[in-house]
């Protein structure tokens, strides 16, 4: 029974969702709002049980870590926002979150943007038993790179052999990658509207197996 | 009866995986531990591993399993410390037991090794030097770009297309007297292009108080809302107008993708803002909002280094601030002698990337030419120095 009452609800609410579509509607209204609403009471009731609890409240009330005492604080600080005397104590806890994510952050972006990419695109031009495309590729990537990198170089202008054909060069190696990337994700979602026909015409209506 | 006590008898002979070595994890914080494994000469009838771990000085009824692995992915030993749930204690002896689960399902349980060291940390990894080296350079090169620009130096800077129309589009919105909406992205504060995002709103707000236009930011993560609150206020503050200030354009409406999505395209068709910014991290909700953003009439900017949900903004927005345009947005917009400095470093950062790239041709051509290969060392000094 409430498999049933489920599955009705849920192809309403996709129809609702779709009506869209059409133009914004009281129907659509009245599913954005339930989504909305629903999604941030749920949001804050598993975020109690997966961070809050097992994180911070269960290892203070077994008595050990105390140290997680300090991280405890600092959250409570954000809810001083409430009391306008003391809002400026919220600004500890987001500024100590935002020095330490910049901080554990740059090493690693220096790491997986730059010197990983670098040494991805450092391969070898040629080497024997290399089939020709294989050697094509590696220099359209080379080359491709480097056209790239002189679109985002930003201290010149766009002029002269170098820097203008470089530059003309890199919009067109990015356009064209940005195109498969377009592709690919468009697949997906193709992938995810099949889906929700299928529940609507199977789960729903039982008209395809 | 027979054939199931044959099954039970072969599962009992068929070699077990044993330990045969602990090792502590070099250039760590002395949280991993890496077990060494001998494997038996068929692996074929085995699915997978089971890591049991207690403390020397626990009693037997402590063991836990700590690791589970499949067979064919097991190499030549496996890292235990990797797991949360699960930690390895700086300084604290452990036991093994090793458990190889068979295909049929049979646990062949192994011999209990104890650790012959115990984990410790270290305060310098070694195998991270070229990311030393290069975040120091990268440093360096911003605070000489900084102090030049701070020296009152003109820095040249070409123009970039979408963030000249930015004024536009805040101009246009106040002539038409209606209200520009804000997404800074569904990234944390942690995200980079939520940070340039924000720098960027700071302006937009400050333009917006000038010109006395109504502004709508929407946000999806609670810390990334309270920081845009801040930075909308000081916006105002700048400007000179305060009292213009309307605590309700910044509000928080769910962390969940979807939700945001739908709670954002119902704010455009409703409010029908002339403007729409979408600056920060995106992720599958790109297109969603700015197809229903293209609907609704406004002019659109879009920006984030996000490459998958580029496209989506390429094709939808009147202007996209494609990757680094995104961080250089604010330097633009700002012209402040620290943002120019930033934006200077990370061009001359780029410029030894592309000297490096430039330096590799060369070398592969001549490696090819002569044969020798043992002048690619470039490659390697940055596989030795940790990218690898």
């Amino acid at each position: 029974m409430y498999d049933i009452i489920g599955i009705w609800v849920g192809a309403f609410f996709t129809l609702a969702i779709y009506s869209f579509l059409y133009k914004e509607n009281p129907i659509y209204r009245l599913a954005e709002h339930l989504v909305v609403g629903i999604s941030a009471g749920y949001g804050m009731a598993i975020t109690y049980q997966i961070t809050v609890k097992p994180r911070l409240i269960d290892p203070l009330l077994s008595g050990d870590h105390w140290i997680l005492l300090i991280p405890g604080i600092l959250g409570l600080l954000y809810i001083t926002r409430f009391i306008p005397r003391i809002s400026w104590l919220s600004r500890y806890p987001i500024g100590f979150y935002m020095g330490t994510a910049m901080g554990v952050g740059f090493p690693l972006t220096m790491k997986a943007n730059v010197l990983r990419q670098l040494e991805g695109a450092m391969v070898p031009l040629y080497q024997s038993g290399m089939a020709w495309y294989e050697v094509t590729g590696n220099i359209v990537m080379i080359l491709g790179t480097l056209a790239a990198l002189i679109y985002f170089f930003f201290s010149k202008p766009h002029k002269g052999l170098f820097f203008g054909t470089g530059s003309k060069i890199g919009i067109w190696v990015i356009m064209v990658g940005f195109g498969a990337t377009f592709g690919f994700t468009v697949m997906g979602r193709i992938s995810l509207l099949i889906g929700r026909i299928q529940y609507l015409l199977g789960d729903w209506l039982h008209l395809i197996e | 009866m027979i054939i199931s006590l044959l099954v039970v008898v072969l599962a009992l002979l068929q070699p077990a995986i044993e330990i045969t070595d602990v090792q502590d994890r070099p250039n760590d914080a002395g949280d991993g531990l890496h077990i060494y494994l001998a494997m038996p000469e068929s692996t074929d009838d085995l699915f997978s591993l089971l890591i049991y771990r207690k403390e020397v000085s626990q009693p037997d009824s402590c063991w836990k399993p700590v690791l589970i692995e499949l067979i064919p992915d097991i190499g030549e030993f496996i890292v235990d410390g990797y797991d949360p749930d699960y930690i390895i204690e700086p300084e604290v002896e452990y036991m093994f037991m090793p458990a190889t689960v068979t295909a049929s399902g049979d646990t062949l349980m192994g011999e209990v090794f104890v650790s012959p060291v115990v984990s410790r940390g270290e305060y310098f990894n070694t195998s991270e030097i070229s990311v030393f080296v290069a975040g120091m350079l990268f440093i360096l090169l911003i605070f000489y770009y900084f102090g030049k620009a701070q020296r009152g130096q003109q820095m040249y800077l070409r123009p970039i297309a979408g963030i000249e129309a930015i004024d536009e589009a805040i101009g246009r919105a106040t002539e038409m007297g209606k209200s520009i909406l804000y997404v800074p992205g569904l990234g944390t504060i942690a995200d980079v292009a939520t940070i340039a995002s924000l720098t960027i709103l700071g302006r937009v707000a400050r333009k917006i108080a000038e010109y006395q236009t109504s502004l709508i930011v929407p946000n999806c993560d609670p810390i990334v809302y309270t920081v845009v609150t801040e930075t909308v206020k000081q916006g105002y503050l700048e400007a000179g107008r305060p009292d213009a200030y309307d605590p309700d354009s910044v509000f928080f409406l769910t962390t969940s993708q979807f939700a945001f999505v739908a709670g954002v395209n119902g704010i455009m068709m409703r409010e029908k803002p002339a403007t729409n910014f979408y600056l920060g991290m995106f992720w599958a909700e790109s297109l969603l909002l700015a197809e229903t953003g293209s609907l609704s009439g406004a002019i659109q900017i879009a920006g984030t280094d996000a490459v998958t949900q580029l496209p989506f903004f390429i094709t939808t927005c009147d202007y996209t601030l494609i990757g680094e345009e995104l961080y250089a947005a604010s330097a633009y917009l700002g012209r402040e002698p620290k943002q120019i400095g930033a934006l200077k470093g990370q061009d001359a950062c780029k410029a030894i990337v592309m000297v490096l790239l430039t330096l590799w041709v060369i070398l592969s051509v001549v490696s090819t030419i002569t044969g020798n290969d043992s002048i690619l060392f470039l490659r390697e000094i940055l596989l030795s120095g940790g990218a690898g």
